[in-house]
């Protein structure tokens, strides 16, 4: 029911909106929950578990009845309360947990069978028979119990990250958070202002105080005004600060476009905010909490702060004959807030003995609500006096049981909130925040005056460390009213008094947790789940403990609290994940010949975040094995060209180079001549081996590491760290080019044919042996060729300043195809290293030594290196181990599997038979069959025996001969000649 | 006769304006990575300021102006930007040639900081990030240099092969910066 | 949680990659015996309290950091490059 002249909502703008398909219409500034009590609609949802018709509890973020699916179809978002979803035009809500309607509930069968669906009751009914859970009683109990339902599509709207810096962070912006921003901005302070309300003041709208003589909203919005003038603040509204971290490190929520639903391009839903603030003073305000009775639970039973807060900021009655039940002065403030608009006010029950009378309302000392009726909305309540118990005829309860506040953010990093007795109501602890000063209702101090006050103290407090001296402020006028509270949890009596509206928990449940020996608060909570929903016991948690601390007789302060985690209110993964998705997972990295390869039909595969061509299809061939059988025959009879771009390059330059390598490696570097390449390897510290390749010494003190693709971040990351961590003194610098120079494989025969083309000088086998390195002319631009071969065919790697890799790549790739041959692939350069033996990661994968590769012998005994001592431990080299062999396949199956284990001829394939394993396969084009290399225990020693491959998850077996790792051209002359 | 043809690392991918925001591919001309041997780094700053007129910079900073830059690159490391590198230089500092191994792009226009307030984990307003301060920082996933080279203007360098996710997430950005209006 | 990089400052964790305990640093000479290879390489404090470990700043300057932190408070208390660590 609105009510005339009050509210600060603009009544010239009316706004159509839709609730479980009625129209209804609302005014700017609504929130879904204010508009829809002003149409009258107080069945809003059902609960969790006995499918109970709720209304609305509270106006704020912690409502944990009236939740809503809004929107539908792929941009749907469940759980959304409707007392945080402001209204625009076409905003359409959905009522959740119901079936078929809100009004006829099906499942509200729940609610009869109540007695046995208390604290624990999936524990104890659903044991036997033990399959049944799964198939069964899961199912079940899953679709009857929850909350909305996501759409099951993929998520359309646009989400955003973004970080913020300031000296101060302001958390809430009520009296006490607009009084710390604005004197710690009037002192140039760098200041962030954040506030989860889609209006600054918090409970200044919803009050009828006034500050200096003005209301309270004036005075907010002239305090804004000032701030927002200010260039040193930064106001941010509909932003739920929602976690603390290490450090000054905050965690925020916006709400960008939820309250207009508008989806302007690119424009995100919600901004995830990390927020590093030098200071903070945290203002978060305070919750007040219900009082348990029973059957507290019906539509229209309410918090009295959300009652005023409806008629005071939005300008609707709750009732049109509304009763007040609490034990604060609040009640009292309740019913002549209402009164003075014109509301009935049919009775103020006050617990308290001593309450304060009055001539313009009943008030009844001493007395509690003990009971609720009503089908789907409240009717009726029973009053207990010491006289006897009464009927009060009304259609809203305002009620409360005091005020808690908002200690969980100081409780993100372990602090523990203290017990004040004289408020019954926990307290940050000091200093359990570091650089976090509580001030105002979130540190126990509710009066207008005290909130504006510790405003300023606090901001003082926090900037005075970063030597920000505050001006001097005259404190503002305003209410300065004493707390006085007596202490009201729960009315005792028969019938469910809810405590944990959202997750359907009573004070018996609690109790029942306590009797059956759950007396620890946390074991409780996963008893009862009190506390486990989107609210997170905002509304449950204390008068659940004092419950508990009842129940099993201790005090409420030794009893304690569970752990507040953040966040504080709910956030979206997607939010916090934004940007991620799709090519934002993680960066793209393109080769110079990226294009010329999709160009040619090539599949491209990742390799880290590389893309590199699988194999480039001809007309006519219909599998990759067609194309990549041609492709090696291509590079053992004519020549191929090869992108090797993305193997880590890292230039090594001082006097110290020479000395710096034959510590990093296994083998000597310092005696490699200039314009020579050797082939290295780099152990771990514990001795296993860690990468391999090849280094070309350029100049004197200049060499040119090669890393394999995988590894090229790790080891520039090993070679600074044994740098700057283990001999600062070698005058050393690395730098990664990489991303400098294109380089591409030119293999065959016809190789040295195809670059004599390109390059200045006719290349012959006098001035470039195999393993010789230097620069060279490339089509007149300055390059590096360095013959090496990983194929194992005559081959030269040549590389150019990365600019002109594309347009090399297209010469390099044509002049192949005119001598037969053309650019292969990843699966062509795989099937080329297995054929020659040579190894890669799926070998040197970290649990093999240089011995187990049979490179025991690279590892000198001249010098010391980094894993050498570790290397030598005799488990490292004993007998038994397993090493390198070469695997062909000899009996009726001719199926060779990477990850198959290898075992004796005759025994039987278990764990303790085991011989090891094959680590690479392929077809070998150049041999007609199968190839794979494997470890095998002792190896070496057994080439010539027949062991058998067993493939226990794809359920091959293959007898195979041992046989040397290198199966084509074993003496080499092929790279030489 | 074949001929080699240079392309740049962004080519068809920028310019690009979104809101008040452009970005746009730099040309640095050539790029060298300065790395001062040990004691070296007073030596190696005469050098610089003899032959190019600029000193070493000290971490976080970027000396010289537009055409002519030596920015700070990290541990032990500053780059050259603009001038072929004299070759003095090699005297007192590994001289390694990096002119084709980033992109480089200027990113420039009212509200560029909440931009890159979307990117990178640093606070880069005008009041603590002035001209000629540099960092060496994340853009999203990606290791970058940023440096101030103007009021509204940042120079940002990534590697080479990431040009295309520099792009999209610059892009993704100022979308979002530009729907706020 | 933020890490004042010797060079850059303070910095997100984000930036930093974790190595582990700072003893990495003090590698035994190759024939100080097996014991103190094995403590080297393989046996680590886990202490409540003070630890030293080693941060790289990879996503920043290149620089490897010894940090200095408390595990039960969060705080960290001192951080220096791991080049001058030692000395």
């Amino acid at each position: 029911m609105r009510i005339k002249g009050k509210g600060l909502i603009d009544r010239s703008r009316s706004i159509p909106f839709m609730f479980d398909g009625v129209r209804y219409s609302g005014f700017e500034g609504d929130t879904l929950a204010s508009a829809l009590l002003a149409n009258g609609v107080r069945l809003m949802g059902r609960s969790f578990k006995y499918h109970r018709p709720r209304g609305v509890l509270t106006a704020g973020s912690e409502e944990p009845n009236a939740l809503v699916t809004v929107g539908s179809g792929a941009s749907q978002e469940p759980n959304v309360r409707a007392t945080v979803q402001e209204i625009y035009a076409g905003l359409e809500a959905c009522s959740q947990n119901r079936w078929p309607s809100l009004n006829f509930d099906l499942l509200a069968a729940n609610d009869l069978a109540a007695p046995f669906l208390g604290a624990g009751f999936y524990y104890k009914t659903f044991m036997w028979p033990k399959s049944f859970w799964e198939k069964v009683y899961e199912p079940i109990i899953r679709r009857a119990a929850g909350l909305g339902a996501l759409s099951g599509q993929d998520n359309v709207d646009k989400y955003e990250r973004a970080w913020a810096f300031c000296d101060l962070l302001v958390i809430g912006a009520g009296p006490a958070g607009l009084m710390a921003a604005l004197v710690a901005g009037r002192a140039g302070a760098d200041v962030i202002l954040a506030d989860e309300g889609s209006r600054m003041g918090g409970r200044l709208l919803a009050e009828t105080y006034e500050i200096d003589g003005k209301p309270g909203h004036v005075w907010v919005d002239e305090v804004q005004a000032e701030l927002e003038a200010m260039d040193n603040v930064r106001l941010m509204t509909r932003t739920s600060v929602a976690g603390v971290y290490d450090q000054g490190t905050y965690a925020a929520l916006e709400r960008v476009h939820h309250h207009d639903g508008r989806h302007p391009h690119g424009a995100p839903l919600e901004t995830f905010w990390r927020i590093v603030a030098k200071r903070s003073v945290l203002a978060a305000g305070a919750l007040e909490r219900p009082v348990a009775f029973r059957d507290n639970d019906r539509p229209g039973i309410m918090t009295a702060g959300a009652v005023r807060a409806y008629l005071n900021r939005w300008g609707v009655s709750a009732g049109k004959n509304v009763t007040v039940f609490g034990n604060t002065d609040d009640i009292h403030r309740t019913a002549r807030d209402l009164l003075a608009a014109g509301v009935h006010v049919a009775a103020v029950i006050d617990s308290r003995h001593d309450a304060p009378l009055s001539d313009d309302y009943p008030v009844l000392r001493g007395a509690q609500v003990c009971g609720s009726s009503g089908r789907k909305g409240l009717e009726a309540i029973t009053v207990r006096r010491p006289s006897g118990e009464e009927r009060i005829q009304t259609d809203c309860l305002a009620m409360t049981g005091g005020w808690n506040p908002s200690v969980h953010l100081t409780c993100h990093m372990n602090g523990r909130p203290t017990w004040r007795r004289d408020i019954a109501a926990f307290v940050p602890t000091p200093g359990a925040v570091p650089g976090m000063v509580p001030a105002g209702a979130c540190n126990g101090s509710f009066s207008t005056a005290a909130c504006l006050r510790e405003g300023i103290a606090a901001a003082g407090e926090a900037l005075a460390d970063l030597g920000v001296k505050l001006p001097e402020v005259a404190v503002p006028e305003a209410e300065d009213t004493p707390y006085e509270i007596a202490q009201l949890w729960a009315v005792p009596g028969k019938g469910r008094a809810w405590l944990d509206f959202q997750n359907d928990v009573t004070v018996k449940d609690v109790k029942q947790a306590a009797v059956e020996n759950f007396r620890s608060v946390e074991h409780m909570k996963r008893y009862t789940t009190q506390g486990m929903a989107t609210d997170q016991g905002k509304n449950s948690n204390v008068a659940a403990l004092a419950v508990l601390a009842d129940a099993t007789g201790r005090g409420i302060s030794e009893t304690g609290t569970t752990t507040f985690r953040p966040p504080y209110a709910p956030v979206s993964i997607a939010a916090i994940a934004a940007g991620a998705e799709g090519r934002g997972f993680r960066p793209q990295r393109f080769t110079t010949s990226h294009k010329a390869s999709v160009a040619r039909g090539a599949p491209m595969i990742e390799a880290g975040l590389w893309y590199r061509p699988s194999y480039f299809p001809k007309p006519g061939e219909t599998t990759w094995r067609q194309s990549c059988d041609r492709e090696v025959r291509m590079v053992r009879e004519a020549v191929g060209v090869c992108d090797v771009s993305t193997l880590g390059k890292i230039d090594i330059q001082g006097p110290d180079a020479g000395a710096f390598l034959d510590f990093v490696y296994t083998n000597m570097f310092s005696t490699l001549k200039v314009g020579r390449v050797r082939y290295g390897l780099m152990l771990r510290e514990d001795g296993y081996v860690m990468d391999d390749g090849t280094t070309a010494r350029l100049g004197q003190h200049h060499y040119l590491m090669t890393t394999t693709t995988a590894a090229a971040g790790d080891v520039m990351k090993h070679l600074e760290f044994v740098h700057q961590g283990l001999r600062p003194e070698l005058d050393v610098c690395f730098a990664s080019v990489t991303e400098q120079w294109a380089q591409f494989a030119v293999a065959g025969p016809k190789s040295r044919d195809l670059l004599n083309g390109l390059l200045e000088k006719p290349l012959s086998d006098e001035e470039w042996p195999f393993m010789a390195c230097g620069p060279v002319k490339v089509l007149g631009v300055e390059g590096r060729l360095f013959r090496i071969s990983f194929s194992g065919e005559h081959a030269y790697e040549i590389a150019v300043p990365a600019r002109y890799g594309a347009s090399l790549f297209d010469i390099l790739a044509e002049r192949a195809e005119a001598l037969g041959g053309g650019p292969y692939g990843m699966e062509a350069l795989n099937v080329l290293r297995i054929e020659k033996g040579h190894i890669t990661h799926a070998e040197i994968h970290g649990r093999t030594t240089a011995f187990d590769i049979g490179m025991g012998r690279m590892v000198s005994q001249k010098k010391d290196c980094i894993g050498k001592t570790m290397s030598e431990r005799p488990g490292l080299e004993e007998e038994g181990r397993e090493q390198l062999v070469g695997l062909k396949p000899v009996g009726e199956s001719k199926q060779l599997l990477a990850g198959a284990h290898l075992y004796n001829e005759g025994a039987e394939p278990t764990r303790v038979n085991d011989q090891g394993y094959v680590t690479s396969v392929c077809y070998s084009p150049t041999l007609g069959h199968m190839i794979g290399l494997g470890f095998l225990a002792d190896g070496p020693e057994r080439h010539g025996e027949t062991v058998k491959m067993v493939d226990g998850l794809r359920g091959v077996t293959t007898l195979c001969k041992v046989v040397d790792p290198v199966f084509f051209d074993p003496e080499g002359g092929r790279v030489r000649g | 006769m074949d001929k080699l043809i240079a392309k740049n690392p962004c080519e068809g991918l920028l310019p690009l304006t979104i809101g008040s925001v452009t970005l746009t591919e730099e040309e640095p001309g050539v790029m060298t990575a300065l790395a001062p041997y040990k004691g070296k780094e007073k030596d190696l700053s005469a050098a610089l300021k003899a032959a190019h007129g600029m000193a070493y910079p000290a971490p976080n900073r970027a000396t010289g102006k537009a055409g002519s830059r030596a920015v700070w690159f990290g541990h032990g490391q500053a780059m050259l930007m603009g001038p072929a590198p004299d070759a003095s230089l090699a005297e007192h500092a590994t001289v390694v040639d990096q002119s084709d191994a980033w992109a480089v792009v200027w990113i420039e226009g009212e509200g560029v900081e909440d931009v890159l307030a979307r990117l990178v984990p640093v606070d880069l307003r005008p009041a603590h990030f002035k001209r000629g301060h540099t960092v060496r920082s994340l853009l999203f996933h990606m290791t970058a240099s940023i440096t101030r080279v103007g009021d509204r203007a940042f120079q940002i360098m990534v590697f080479r092969s990431m040009a295309e996710t520099l792009v999209h997430d610059l892009k993704t950005a100022m979308e979002g910066v530009a729907a706020r209006g | 949680m933020r890490i004042t990089c010797p060079y850059c400052g303070e910095r997100d964790r984000r930036e930093f990659y974790y190595r582990g305990a700072a003893t990495d640093l003090d590698r035994p000479a190759p024939d100080a015996g097996e014991e103190a290879w094995e403590n080297f390489v393989f046996l680590r404090e886990n202490p409540a309290g003070v630890t030293r470990d080693l941060w790289y700043h990879e996503g920043g300057c290149g620089a490897w950091v010894v940090v200095t932190r408390n595990t039960v408070t969060h705080e960290v208390l001192e951080t220096r490059l791991a080049s001058e660590a030692r000395s």
